[in-house]
């Protein structure tokens, strides 16, 4: 452990907040407009520090508990997140079990605060939550397994180090396919466009802001940093598989990295604003589509 | 083994003694209970020891019954069974001297303890058990005395229905372990488990057959899809102490026995594993499937142990696939995960059987779309149904994650580099292990939210209140419980390692290297749970220096400005469900009763929905049908004259006679 693999975990807690920001601009661009500040997002964050509270009296200590556990399992999944060529801080054998049962642990309490609320909008988001992330989770394990296959790796870490321009070259459709899949697997799980729209104001449409809909104040801000923290996330994962080349130095690769990151988040901002959201009885054919394009990589990578 | 020998000994007495001192008005609660939790504490003592790598002289007493001895013996595998199945035991035993209390007056409750002591005794023995006559005696005491139990409630025609399912589908599981007893005792010419399990059976097609009836016969205990159709049944109709013992412990022995019969039968071929891992896959799936689409508490949780059943059958066949390939690293993550998963499930599915009991017990309803808020009304019952539900649903830092992780894993290692024939099973374990997890999270997520959360959704229910502390305590001992594996992962799987070491065949020193190689990343994990808890415990505190000197105020939860809600307009479990349950619909043939609101003031409107076990409506009860009108035929034989019955046994007895001496 040097100092260098400290560097991941930093870049993830301070510019995470960015890549929705970066987002909003590519989609203001499109639209014509000037678009918010880059940094609306830290503002926000910042003011609702700074406030206080207002909570319903339906409500019990899992709403209040809610937003910190996410947030604590998110910072704990930062901590096995590689960024890039660049290793994690932890990295051990089949650490993307203990990342997705993070992302698992932090999906069940904003449910379940959700559901405190007694709420029929808010049950209704948590509802179109279990329902499209018990169709994403064996996208995402069929994806990592076909990964796993080919790189003879067990750990994110080791896994995005040994992708090279060989494995694109000898096997681009494979990676191509998980490719594809863990973009709707990101897509989905950060309730962007196609699957969610989080520009929406009809809190029957929403599935992710309908959720946090009664959360106010701090709990409301660590709820932002926790949902930028999860696009970071998902965004490196992704990364790690697209981004092949190392520089052979750790801060061209980070370079690298973050480059490629920041082109991430402009994709999705381009994703949302050629396509409309799909209509909710859809989303689960997109999803299972996800999943049947990374059985069809694993199924090739058994050869 | 004295030690056991006492226990046992005290469950008789205990069994005894409750049946004779019991009367209407006299409580015996105590007694029953207190032989119980006297008999575990002793038992526990050489438990510990075999586990901690001692070992216990077995006792072989000659007994009159042909072919039969009573050869008992406590070996490391037995060990790991026997544990979870002494401390459930006792814990269900203090919670049922709180949920009984309100029967005490209306109804003697001295049959009740007595089998309770009973079906303990028996799980006892057939952990023990090393001959194959006094395992079936045992077998049958553990059914019969769990079928009293689950026939408490008898003046409900609902729960003599489900004794009947109970009764039928263990006596034909039984039917198939007699006729693998018997074959393998044709085969090796001894009813002796050491003796089996030294020779082994050479013969690979006798060795499969066995395997398959081994399969059913155990598989219909433990609840393997589509055996398990008495598992919905039965756990509902019984008392909650009861359905957690059984849920918990009872279907294990299946498990047990599945495992012991694995060491009689020698190197298995490639397709017991592909097979078991094929059943684990379609329990796993259906069972949480059909658990989403139910709308008792109780029957919820049954099918969830189907669910659970199926993982555990999934981790022992990626061992067996291991021990047909000479993996080491997959023997020893596929047996371990599924032996961990043993007693993990044992500890939460116990707590949650005994929170729902708590739920039961507090408003009366079991009916989750009649429940909601209890949060506020039986705090205690819901933190402890919470970690319950979180561990089930196989989430850090608890225990379901690290038994599901250790699958995971060798499923993982196995399949990085293996040919298709090992790496397909594998990988279709990984992918149904994941559907199967998100789909627990879905169902826990309902479960706990809409039971506790929220507004009550009846009158009954805002009257509720929190159990006392003899209901309490043995919940928070299993939350506790659930809580520590999970910290404290790596120490719980140092104590497998004598259990592999027994079942696996591997020389000790394999066992010993594989299991801390395979396991090393547990040590990671358990900093990661501990960074969880720091962090966790750091934004607490900022959250409280944030709001410390600010404006905090409660309202009404937001409803786009309509200010006057009411608990009916909230989610139900029905509604948070129908998407899921919709897109299983083929699997799950969910019937729907709609009386669609007509007109322009609409009077009523009403939607009924429910959804029956495929297995029992497309499968049993056609069949059993069929069978009951061939076999009416034969209706003229029972015609109630006892002194007629004597004489067909006599009868019987004389052909029998006749043919020996031919």
């Amino acid at each position: 452990m040097n100092a260098v693999s400290f560097i991941p975990l930093l870049l993830a807690l301070t510019l995470s907040p960015l890549l929705p920001g970066v987002i909003n601009r590519t989609k203001a661009f499109f639209a014509g407009r000037h678009g918010q500040p880059l940094l609306q997002n830290y503002f926000d964050l910042w003011k609702l520090l700074q406030k206080g509270a207002v909570y319903s009296r339906t409500t019990t200590w899992i709403f209040r508990a809610g937003p910190m556990i996410g947030l604590a399992a998110a910072l704990t999944a930062a901590l096995l997140m590689p960024l890039g060529k660049c290793p994690a801080l932890l990295a051990f054998p089949a650490d993307f079990l203990l990342f997705a049962g993070l992302l698992g642990l932090m999906r069940f309490f904003t449910v379940v605060a959700a559901l405190d609320t007694g709420s029929s909008f808010e049950g209704m988001g948590a509802s179109r939550e279990v329902f499209f992330s018990a169709l994403t989770e064996p996208a995402l394990f069929i994806a990592l397994a076909t990964l796993v296959r080919q790189t003879g790796q067990l750990s994110l870490s080791t896994m995005f180090g040994q992708v090279s321009n060989a494995h694109w070259l000898h096997s681009g459709p494979v990676l191509g396919l998980v490719v594809l899949a863990l973009m709707i697997v990101l897509l989905a799980e950060n309730s962007r466009i196609p699957v969610d729209d989080p520009n929406t104001h009809l809190e029957l449409t929403m599935i992710h802001e309908v959720m946090v809909l009664d959360h106010s104040g701090p709990d409301f801000a660590f709820i932002l940093y926790t949902a930028a923290l999860k696009l970071w996330m998902l965004g490196a994962l992704l990364l790690g598989v697209v981004l092949p080349f190392s520089g052979g130095n750790p801060w061209l690769n980070l370079a690298m990295a973050l480059g490629g990151m920041f082109g991430l988040a402009v994709v999705i901002g381009v994703v949302e604003s050629v396509m409309a959201r799909l209509r909710l009885l859809v989303v689960p054919q997109l999803l299972i589509g996800a999943g049947a394009v990374a059985t069809v990589a694993l199924i090739l990578t058994l050869r | 083994m004295t030690w056991l020998l006492f226990a046992m000994a005290i469950l008789l007495l205990g069994a005894m003694a409750v049946l004779l001192l019991s009367r209407p008005d006299r409580n015996v609660s105590w007694l029953g209970a207190g032989s119980v939790v006297i008999a575990s504490v002793l038992g526990c003592v050489p438990v510990i020891h075999v586990l901690s790598g001692g070992s216990v002289e077995p006792v072989r007493v000659p007994w009159s019954v042909p072919f039969g001895e009573f050869f008992i013996e406590l070996d490391s595998l037995t060990a790991w069974f026997l544990f979870p199945t002494l401390l459930l035991s006792a814990l269900s035993a203090i919670y049922g001297v709180g949920y009984l209390r309100s029967w005490q007056g209306r109804r003697s409750l001295g049959p009740i303890w007595f089998f309770y002591c009973l079906l303990v005794l028996g799980m006892m023995l057939v952990l023990l058990a090393r001959n194959a006559v006094l395992f079936l005696i045992a077998w049958e005491l553990m059914a019969l005395a769990s079928f009293f139990l689950v026939t408490f409630e008898h003046e409900r025609e609902s729960v003599r229905e489900a004794g009947w399912i109970y009764f039928v589908a263990t006596h034909l599981g039984t039917a198939f372990l007699l006729a693998f007893f018997l074959l393998l005792a044709r085969d090796t010419g001894s009813m002796d488990f050491t003796v089996w399990a030294e020779k082994g059976v050479q013969a690979q097609g006798l060795a499969s057959i066995l395997f398959l009836l081994a399969i059913i016969g155990f598989g219909t205990k433990a609840g393997f899809m589509p055996l398990h159709v008495w598992l919905p049944e039965a756990h509902p109709a019984a008392p909650s102490h009861v359905s957690a013992l059984m849920s918990g412990v009872m279907i294990k022995t299946g498990i047990y026995g599945l495992l012991r019969a694995l060491t009689f039968l020698g190197a298995p071929p490639m397709w017991w594993g592909w097979g078991l891992i094929a059943i684990g896959l379609s329990s796993g799936v259906l069972g949480v499937l059909f658990a989403l689409a139910q709308h008792d508490l109780k029957r919820l949780l049954a099918y969830h142990s189907v669910e659970n059943i199926g993982i555990i059958a999934l981790g022992l066949g990626a061992g067996l696939l291991g021990m047909s390939t000479g993996s080491s690293m997959l023997i020893v993550l596929g047996f371990g995960g599924g032996l961990l998963h043993v007693v993990n499930h044992a500890l939460f599915k116990g707590l949650l059987f005994l929170g729902a009991g708590a739920v039961l017990h507090g408003t009366g309803t079991l009916e989750i779309d009649h429940l909601g808020g209890l949060l506020k009304r039986m705090p205690w019952t819901a933190a402890t149904f919470l970690i319950g539900a979180v561990a089930i649903s196989g989430l850090p830092p608890l225990n379901g994650f690290v038994s599901e992780f250790l699958i995971f894993l060798g499923a993982f290692k196995g399949g990085v580099s293996a040919g298709g024939a090992i790496a397909v099973p594998l990988f279709a374990l990984v992918a149904g292990l994941a559907l199967i997890g998100g789909l627990a999270a879905a169902c826990f997520t309902k479960a706990f939210g809409i039971v506790f959360l929220g507004e009550p959704r009846s009158e009954q229910v805002s009257h509720a209140h929190e159990v006392d502390w003899t209901m309490r305590l043995p919940m928070l001992i299993l939350a506790a419980g659930c809580v520590l594996i999970g910290l404290f992962a790596p120490v719980a799987v140092r104590s497998l390692e004598m259990v592999l070491k027994g079942i696996t065949k591997l020389q000790p020193v394999v066992v010993t290297e594989s299991l801390a190689t395979a396991t090393s990343p547990l040590t990671w994990i358990m900093m990661g749970a501990v960074a969880f808890l720091a962090l966790l415990t750091a934004l607490v505190l900022l959250r409280r220096g944030l709001l410390a000197r600010r404006r905090v105020e409660t309202d009404v939860t937001w409803g786009c400005g309509y200010a006057q809600p009411t608990s009916r307009m909230q989610y139900t479990a029905s509604s948070f469900a129908q998407p899921l349950t919709d897109l299983f619909g083929p699997l799950l043939g969910t019937k729907k009763k709609i009386s669609s609101p007509r007109g322009i003031f609409p009077a009523e409107a009403a939607l009924k929905t429910t959804t029956p076990d495929i297995s029992s409506e497309e499968m049993y009860r056609p069949l059993f049908g069929r069978i009951n009108e061939w076999l009416s035929q034969l209706r003229w034989v029972q015609h109630g004259k006892v002194q007629l019955y004597v004489l067909y046994i006599a009868v019987t007895l004389i052909v029998l006679l006749v043919w020996e001496l031919r």
